[in-house]
């Protein structure tokens, strides 16, 4: 394999990386503010299904992306309601709607299944795509592309660096906190969630619309999506970057998977693509486990210099969830 | 007599909600383009028209039922079991593994079911360990680690279907070769389903009933799910707990996958768990994880899922009409239980 061809490759899993990083950093920010979307999964295909029928319909990109986001953010809403002004399980309702959002779109999806339509075509910046390198890596891709971009980049601004992040921070870690100095914390809560799902709602489009064009139905390679981009949300520490990181981190070993393949004929390709799972769930281990009773009590057995080494390792792993998450918030 | 009338009340708010999920499953229809009494007429026919359909059903029920058992353990502390589809999946696989290894053996057919089965309840309890492990001594929460494995068991059976266990020449995603009838577990003449398979599911859910109403065991469960410090305080050990629920569920979950084998398929296929785990989330969550109801609705979830398959082959629609149907169910349920609080007040 020759260079171009890998920067070739890499730039594809740049554009395919687009809609996890829409999904898991829109997920940041509702999960920041204390509410988890668990219906990502069925939800992204919702949309990607919904997105794909309206652009074919109106012959319009933009409206589809643009009523993609409008059922993300909809599907968000009746989370919202549920947990915040209900009082109902997140878990619950999400698990709920992510199963019946994938229903729905097999359903009203059915008779578009194989049908060709619309799908974004290529925009190369102009001088940035001359740059040797980053330009055919980064800047002869699409609109939906570059707005990932900046949506990463504006993410870490507003979280960090705006007084309104700030409160956003607030309000995930002590809400209670967070009231008392003013913030509406279920207002607050329900923003950031619909925004969150507008976001998963663009994930879906950008799929259906850009990634892999149309619909297919079952075997549309999207089942399982919405649950990585969850995982790759807590692997990001409910940080952008580092939940931007962990899309890039995803679509590489998927493109890595397809490269492999032709070297392991043995290993059928349905196996390679599940790849990503225990990785996952080994992530997941690395991230949590310094805090599990048993590391603990192991760490204060160890000689002082070698427990320092150990529990800054784990520590620098580690990746504390917003105390507040997942639970209701009285007002009074 | 107050307490008479909010019995009323409630009743009258879970109807609300059943017209709520008919009046939006409906919606969708209209919107579909589909005749929607038509519709609802093809799915009551399709799975109540005749005895055959009715086996149909009942064949769909033991797995959807086992599995909804299984997960009363895990709900009761507390724990979201989403791996329970995984469970269902490696219980598939055990009971293949063994019918595979001894059925050129010499020993009775029925001994072969029975320690087929047995092997299917120990797959599925080892992979619910797994889990298990995972979250308690590995900090992972149950829901992602349980996912995770989903994952990883659909990729085992494909794996084994196209790899070891493929059919002679080459793998297909119609699944492994059909075991002999004399390994199948006897069924009800010219019908679809197992006497076999119905006393046991009829049997594991008494079980499920006596065990979390009856005995202490139970009870220290439901105290470990609702306060994990409280139920530390008292002496009762959490994590002994939580692992016993998940392998109680992996043990239900892995007869699921078994019956599956040896009532159904008589083989591997791609698809051996036929989504009942999920399924069984979306039941225990509507029943409000009181067992008693857990049967009754577990039926009326298998009929809502053998009788949508009319739908492509009548009316041209796909079958996930039944999921949509499923879901709106629950979603609604638990809305106007939220509703109902805000009004009238906690029960």
């Amino acid at each position: 394999m020759d260079f171009n061809t890998i920067i070739t490759g890499l730039a594809g899993v740049i554009v395919s990386a687009g809609p996890l990083v829409f999904a898991a950093v829109g997920e940041t920010f509702a999960e920041r503010s204390g509410v988890i979307n668990l219906s990502l999964n069925g939800t992204i295909i919702l949309t990607a299904m919904s997105g794909f029928v309206v652009a074919l319909s109106t012959n319009n990109l933009l409206l589809g992306a643009l009523f993609g986001m409008l059922v993300g953010g909809l599907s968000a809403l009746i989370i919202a309601f549920a947990s915040i002004t209900l009082k109902q399980s997140q878990v619950a309702v999400g698990f709920v709607l992510t199963l019946m959002n994938a229903s729905l779109a097999y359903f009203l999806g059915n008779p578009y299944v194989g049908v060709n339509g619309p799908s974004l075509g290529s925009w190369d910046i102009p001088v940035l795509s001359q740059i040797p390198v980053l330009g055919p890596l980064l800047f002869r891709a699409d609109v939906l592309t570059y707005l990932s971009y900046l949506f990463i980049i504006f993410a870490w601004i507003w979280l960090y660096k705006t007084r309104s992040g700030l409160i956003l921070q607030g309000i995930g870690e002590r809400p209670a906190a967070a009231f008392v100095r003013g913030a509406n914390v279920n207002r607050m809560r329900y923003i950031y969630t619909v925004l969150g799902g507008l976001f998963a709602g663009l994930a879906g489009a950008a799929y259906s619309l850009n990634v892999k064009s149309g619909w297919m139905g079952t075997i549309s390679g999207l089942d399982g999506f919405g649950w990585i981009a969850l995982a790759i949300t807590i692997f990001g520490g409910w940080n952008p970057l580092r939940a931007a990181f962990g899309a890039y981190l995803f679509a590489l070993l998927q493109w890595l998977g397809l490269v492999l393949q032709p070297a392991m004929p043995g290993v059928p390709s349905q196996v390679l693509q599940v790849a990503p799972f225990p990785l996952m769930i080994l992530t997941l281990l690395l991230v949590n486990i310094g805090d599990t009773e048993w590391v603990k009590r192991m760490l204060a057995g160890l000689p002082a210099p070698s427990r320092r080494v150990a529990s800054r390792v784990l520590r620098s792993l580690s990746a504390k969830p917003p105390a507040g998450i997942g639970q209701t918030f009285e007002q009074e | 007599m107050i307490k008479e009338n909010r019995r009323w009340v409630n009743i009258g708010f879970q109807l609300g909600a059943i017209i709520l999920a008919l009046g939006f499953t409906t919606l969708v229809l209209v919107l579909s383009g589909a005749p929607p009494f038509d519709a609802y007429y093809q799915i009551i026919l399709g799975s109540f028209g005749s005895l055959l359909n009715i086996s149909s059903v009942l064949a769909a029920w033991v797995p959807l039922l086992l599995a909804t058992s299984g997960l009363l353990f895990t709900f009761a502390a507390g724990l979201w079991n989403i791996g329970v589809e995984g469970q269902i999946i490696l219980g598939g696989i055990f009971t293949t593994g063994l019918l595979k290894l001894l059925q050129g053996s010499t020993l009775p057919p029925a001994l072969i079911i029975i320690l087929a089965i047995l092997a299917g309840a120990l797959g599925g309890a080892l992979w619910a360990s797994l889990a298990g492990i995972l979250k308690t001594y590995g900090g992972v929460n149950e829901i992602f680690g349980g996912l995770g494995l989903n994952f990883v068991a659909t990729a085992l059976t494909l794996w084994l279907i196209f790899g070891p266990w493929k059919r002679p020449g080459i793998g297909s995603m119609s699944g492994t070769i059909p075991f002999p009838e004399s390994l199948w577990l006897p069924r009800f003449a010219d019908l679809r389903v197992s006497p076999w398979a119905l006393l046991i599911t009829i049997g594991g859910i008494i079980i499920v009933i006596l065990v979390l109403q009856g005995t202490h065991f139970g009870l220290r469960l439901k105290a470990v799910g609702k306060n994990m410090r409280a139920a530390y305080l008292i002496g009762i050990s959490a994590n002994q707990h939580l692992m016993l629920a998940f392998i109680l569920n992996g043990i239900f979950a892995g007869l699921a996958g078994a019956m599956q084998v040896t009532a159904v398929y008589h083989r591997l296929i791609p698809a051996i768990s036929s989504g009942y785990g999920y399924l069984g989330l979306l039941i225990a969550m509507l029943i409000n994880y009181r067992a008693i109801w857990a049967a009754p609705i577990a039926l009326f979830y298998a009929a809502l899922n053998i009788g949508s398959i009319q739908l492509p082959i009548v009316l041209k629609l796909d079958s996930s009409l039944s999921g949509v149907l499923q879901g709106a169910l629950v979603l609604f349920v638990l809305m106007m239980e939220g509703v109902r609080q805000r009004l009238v007040g906690g029960d």
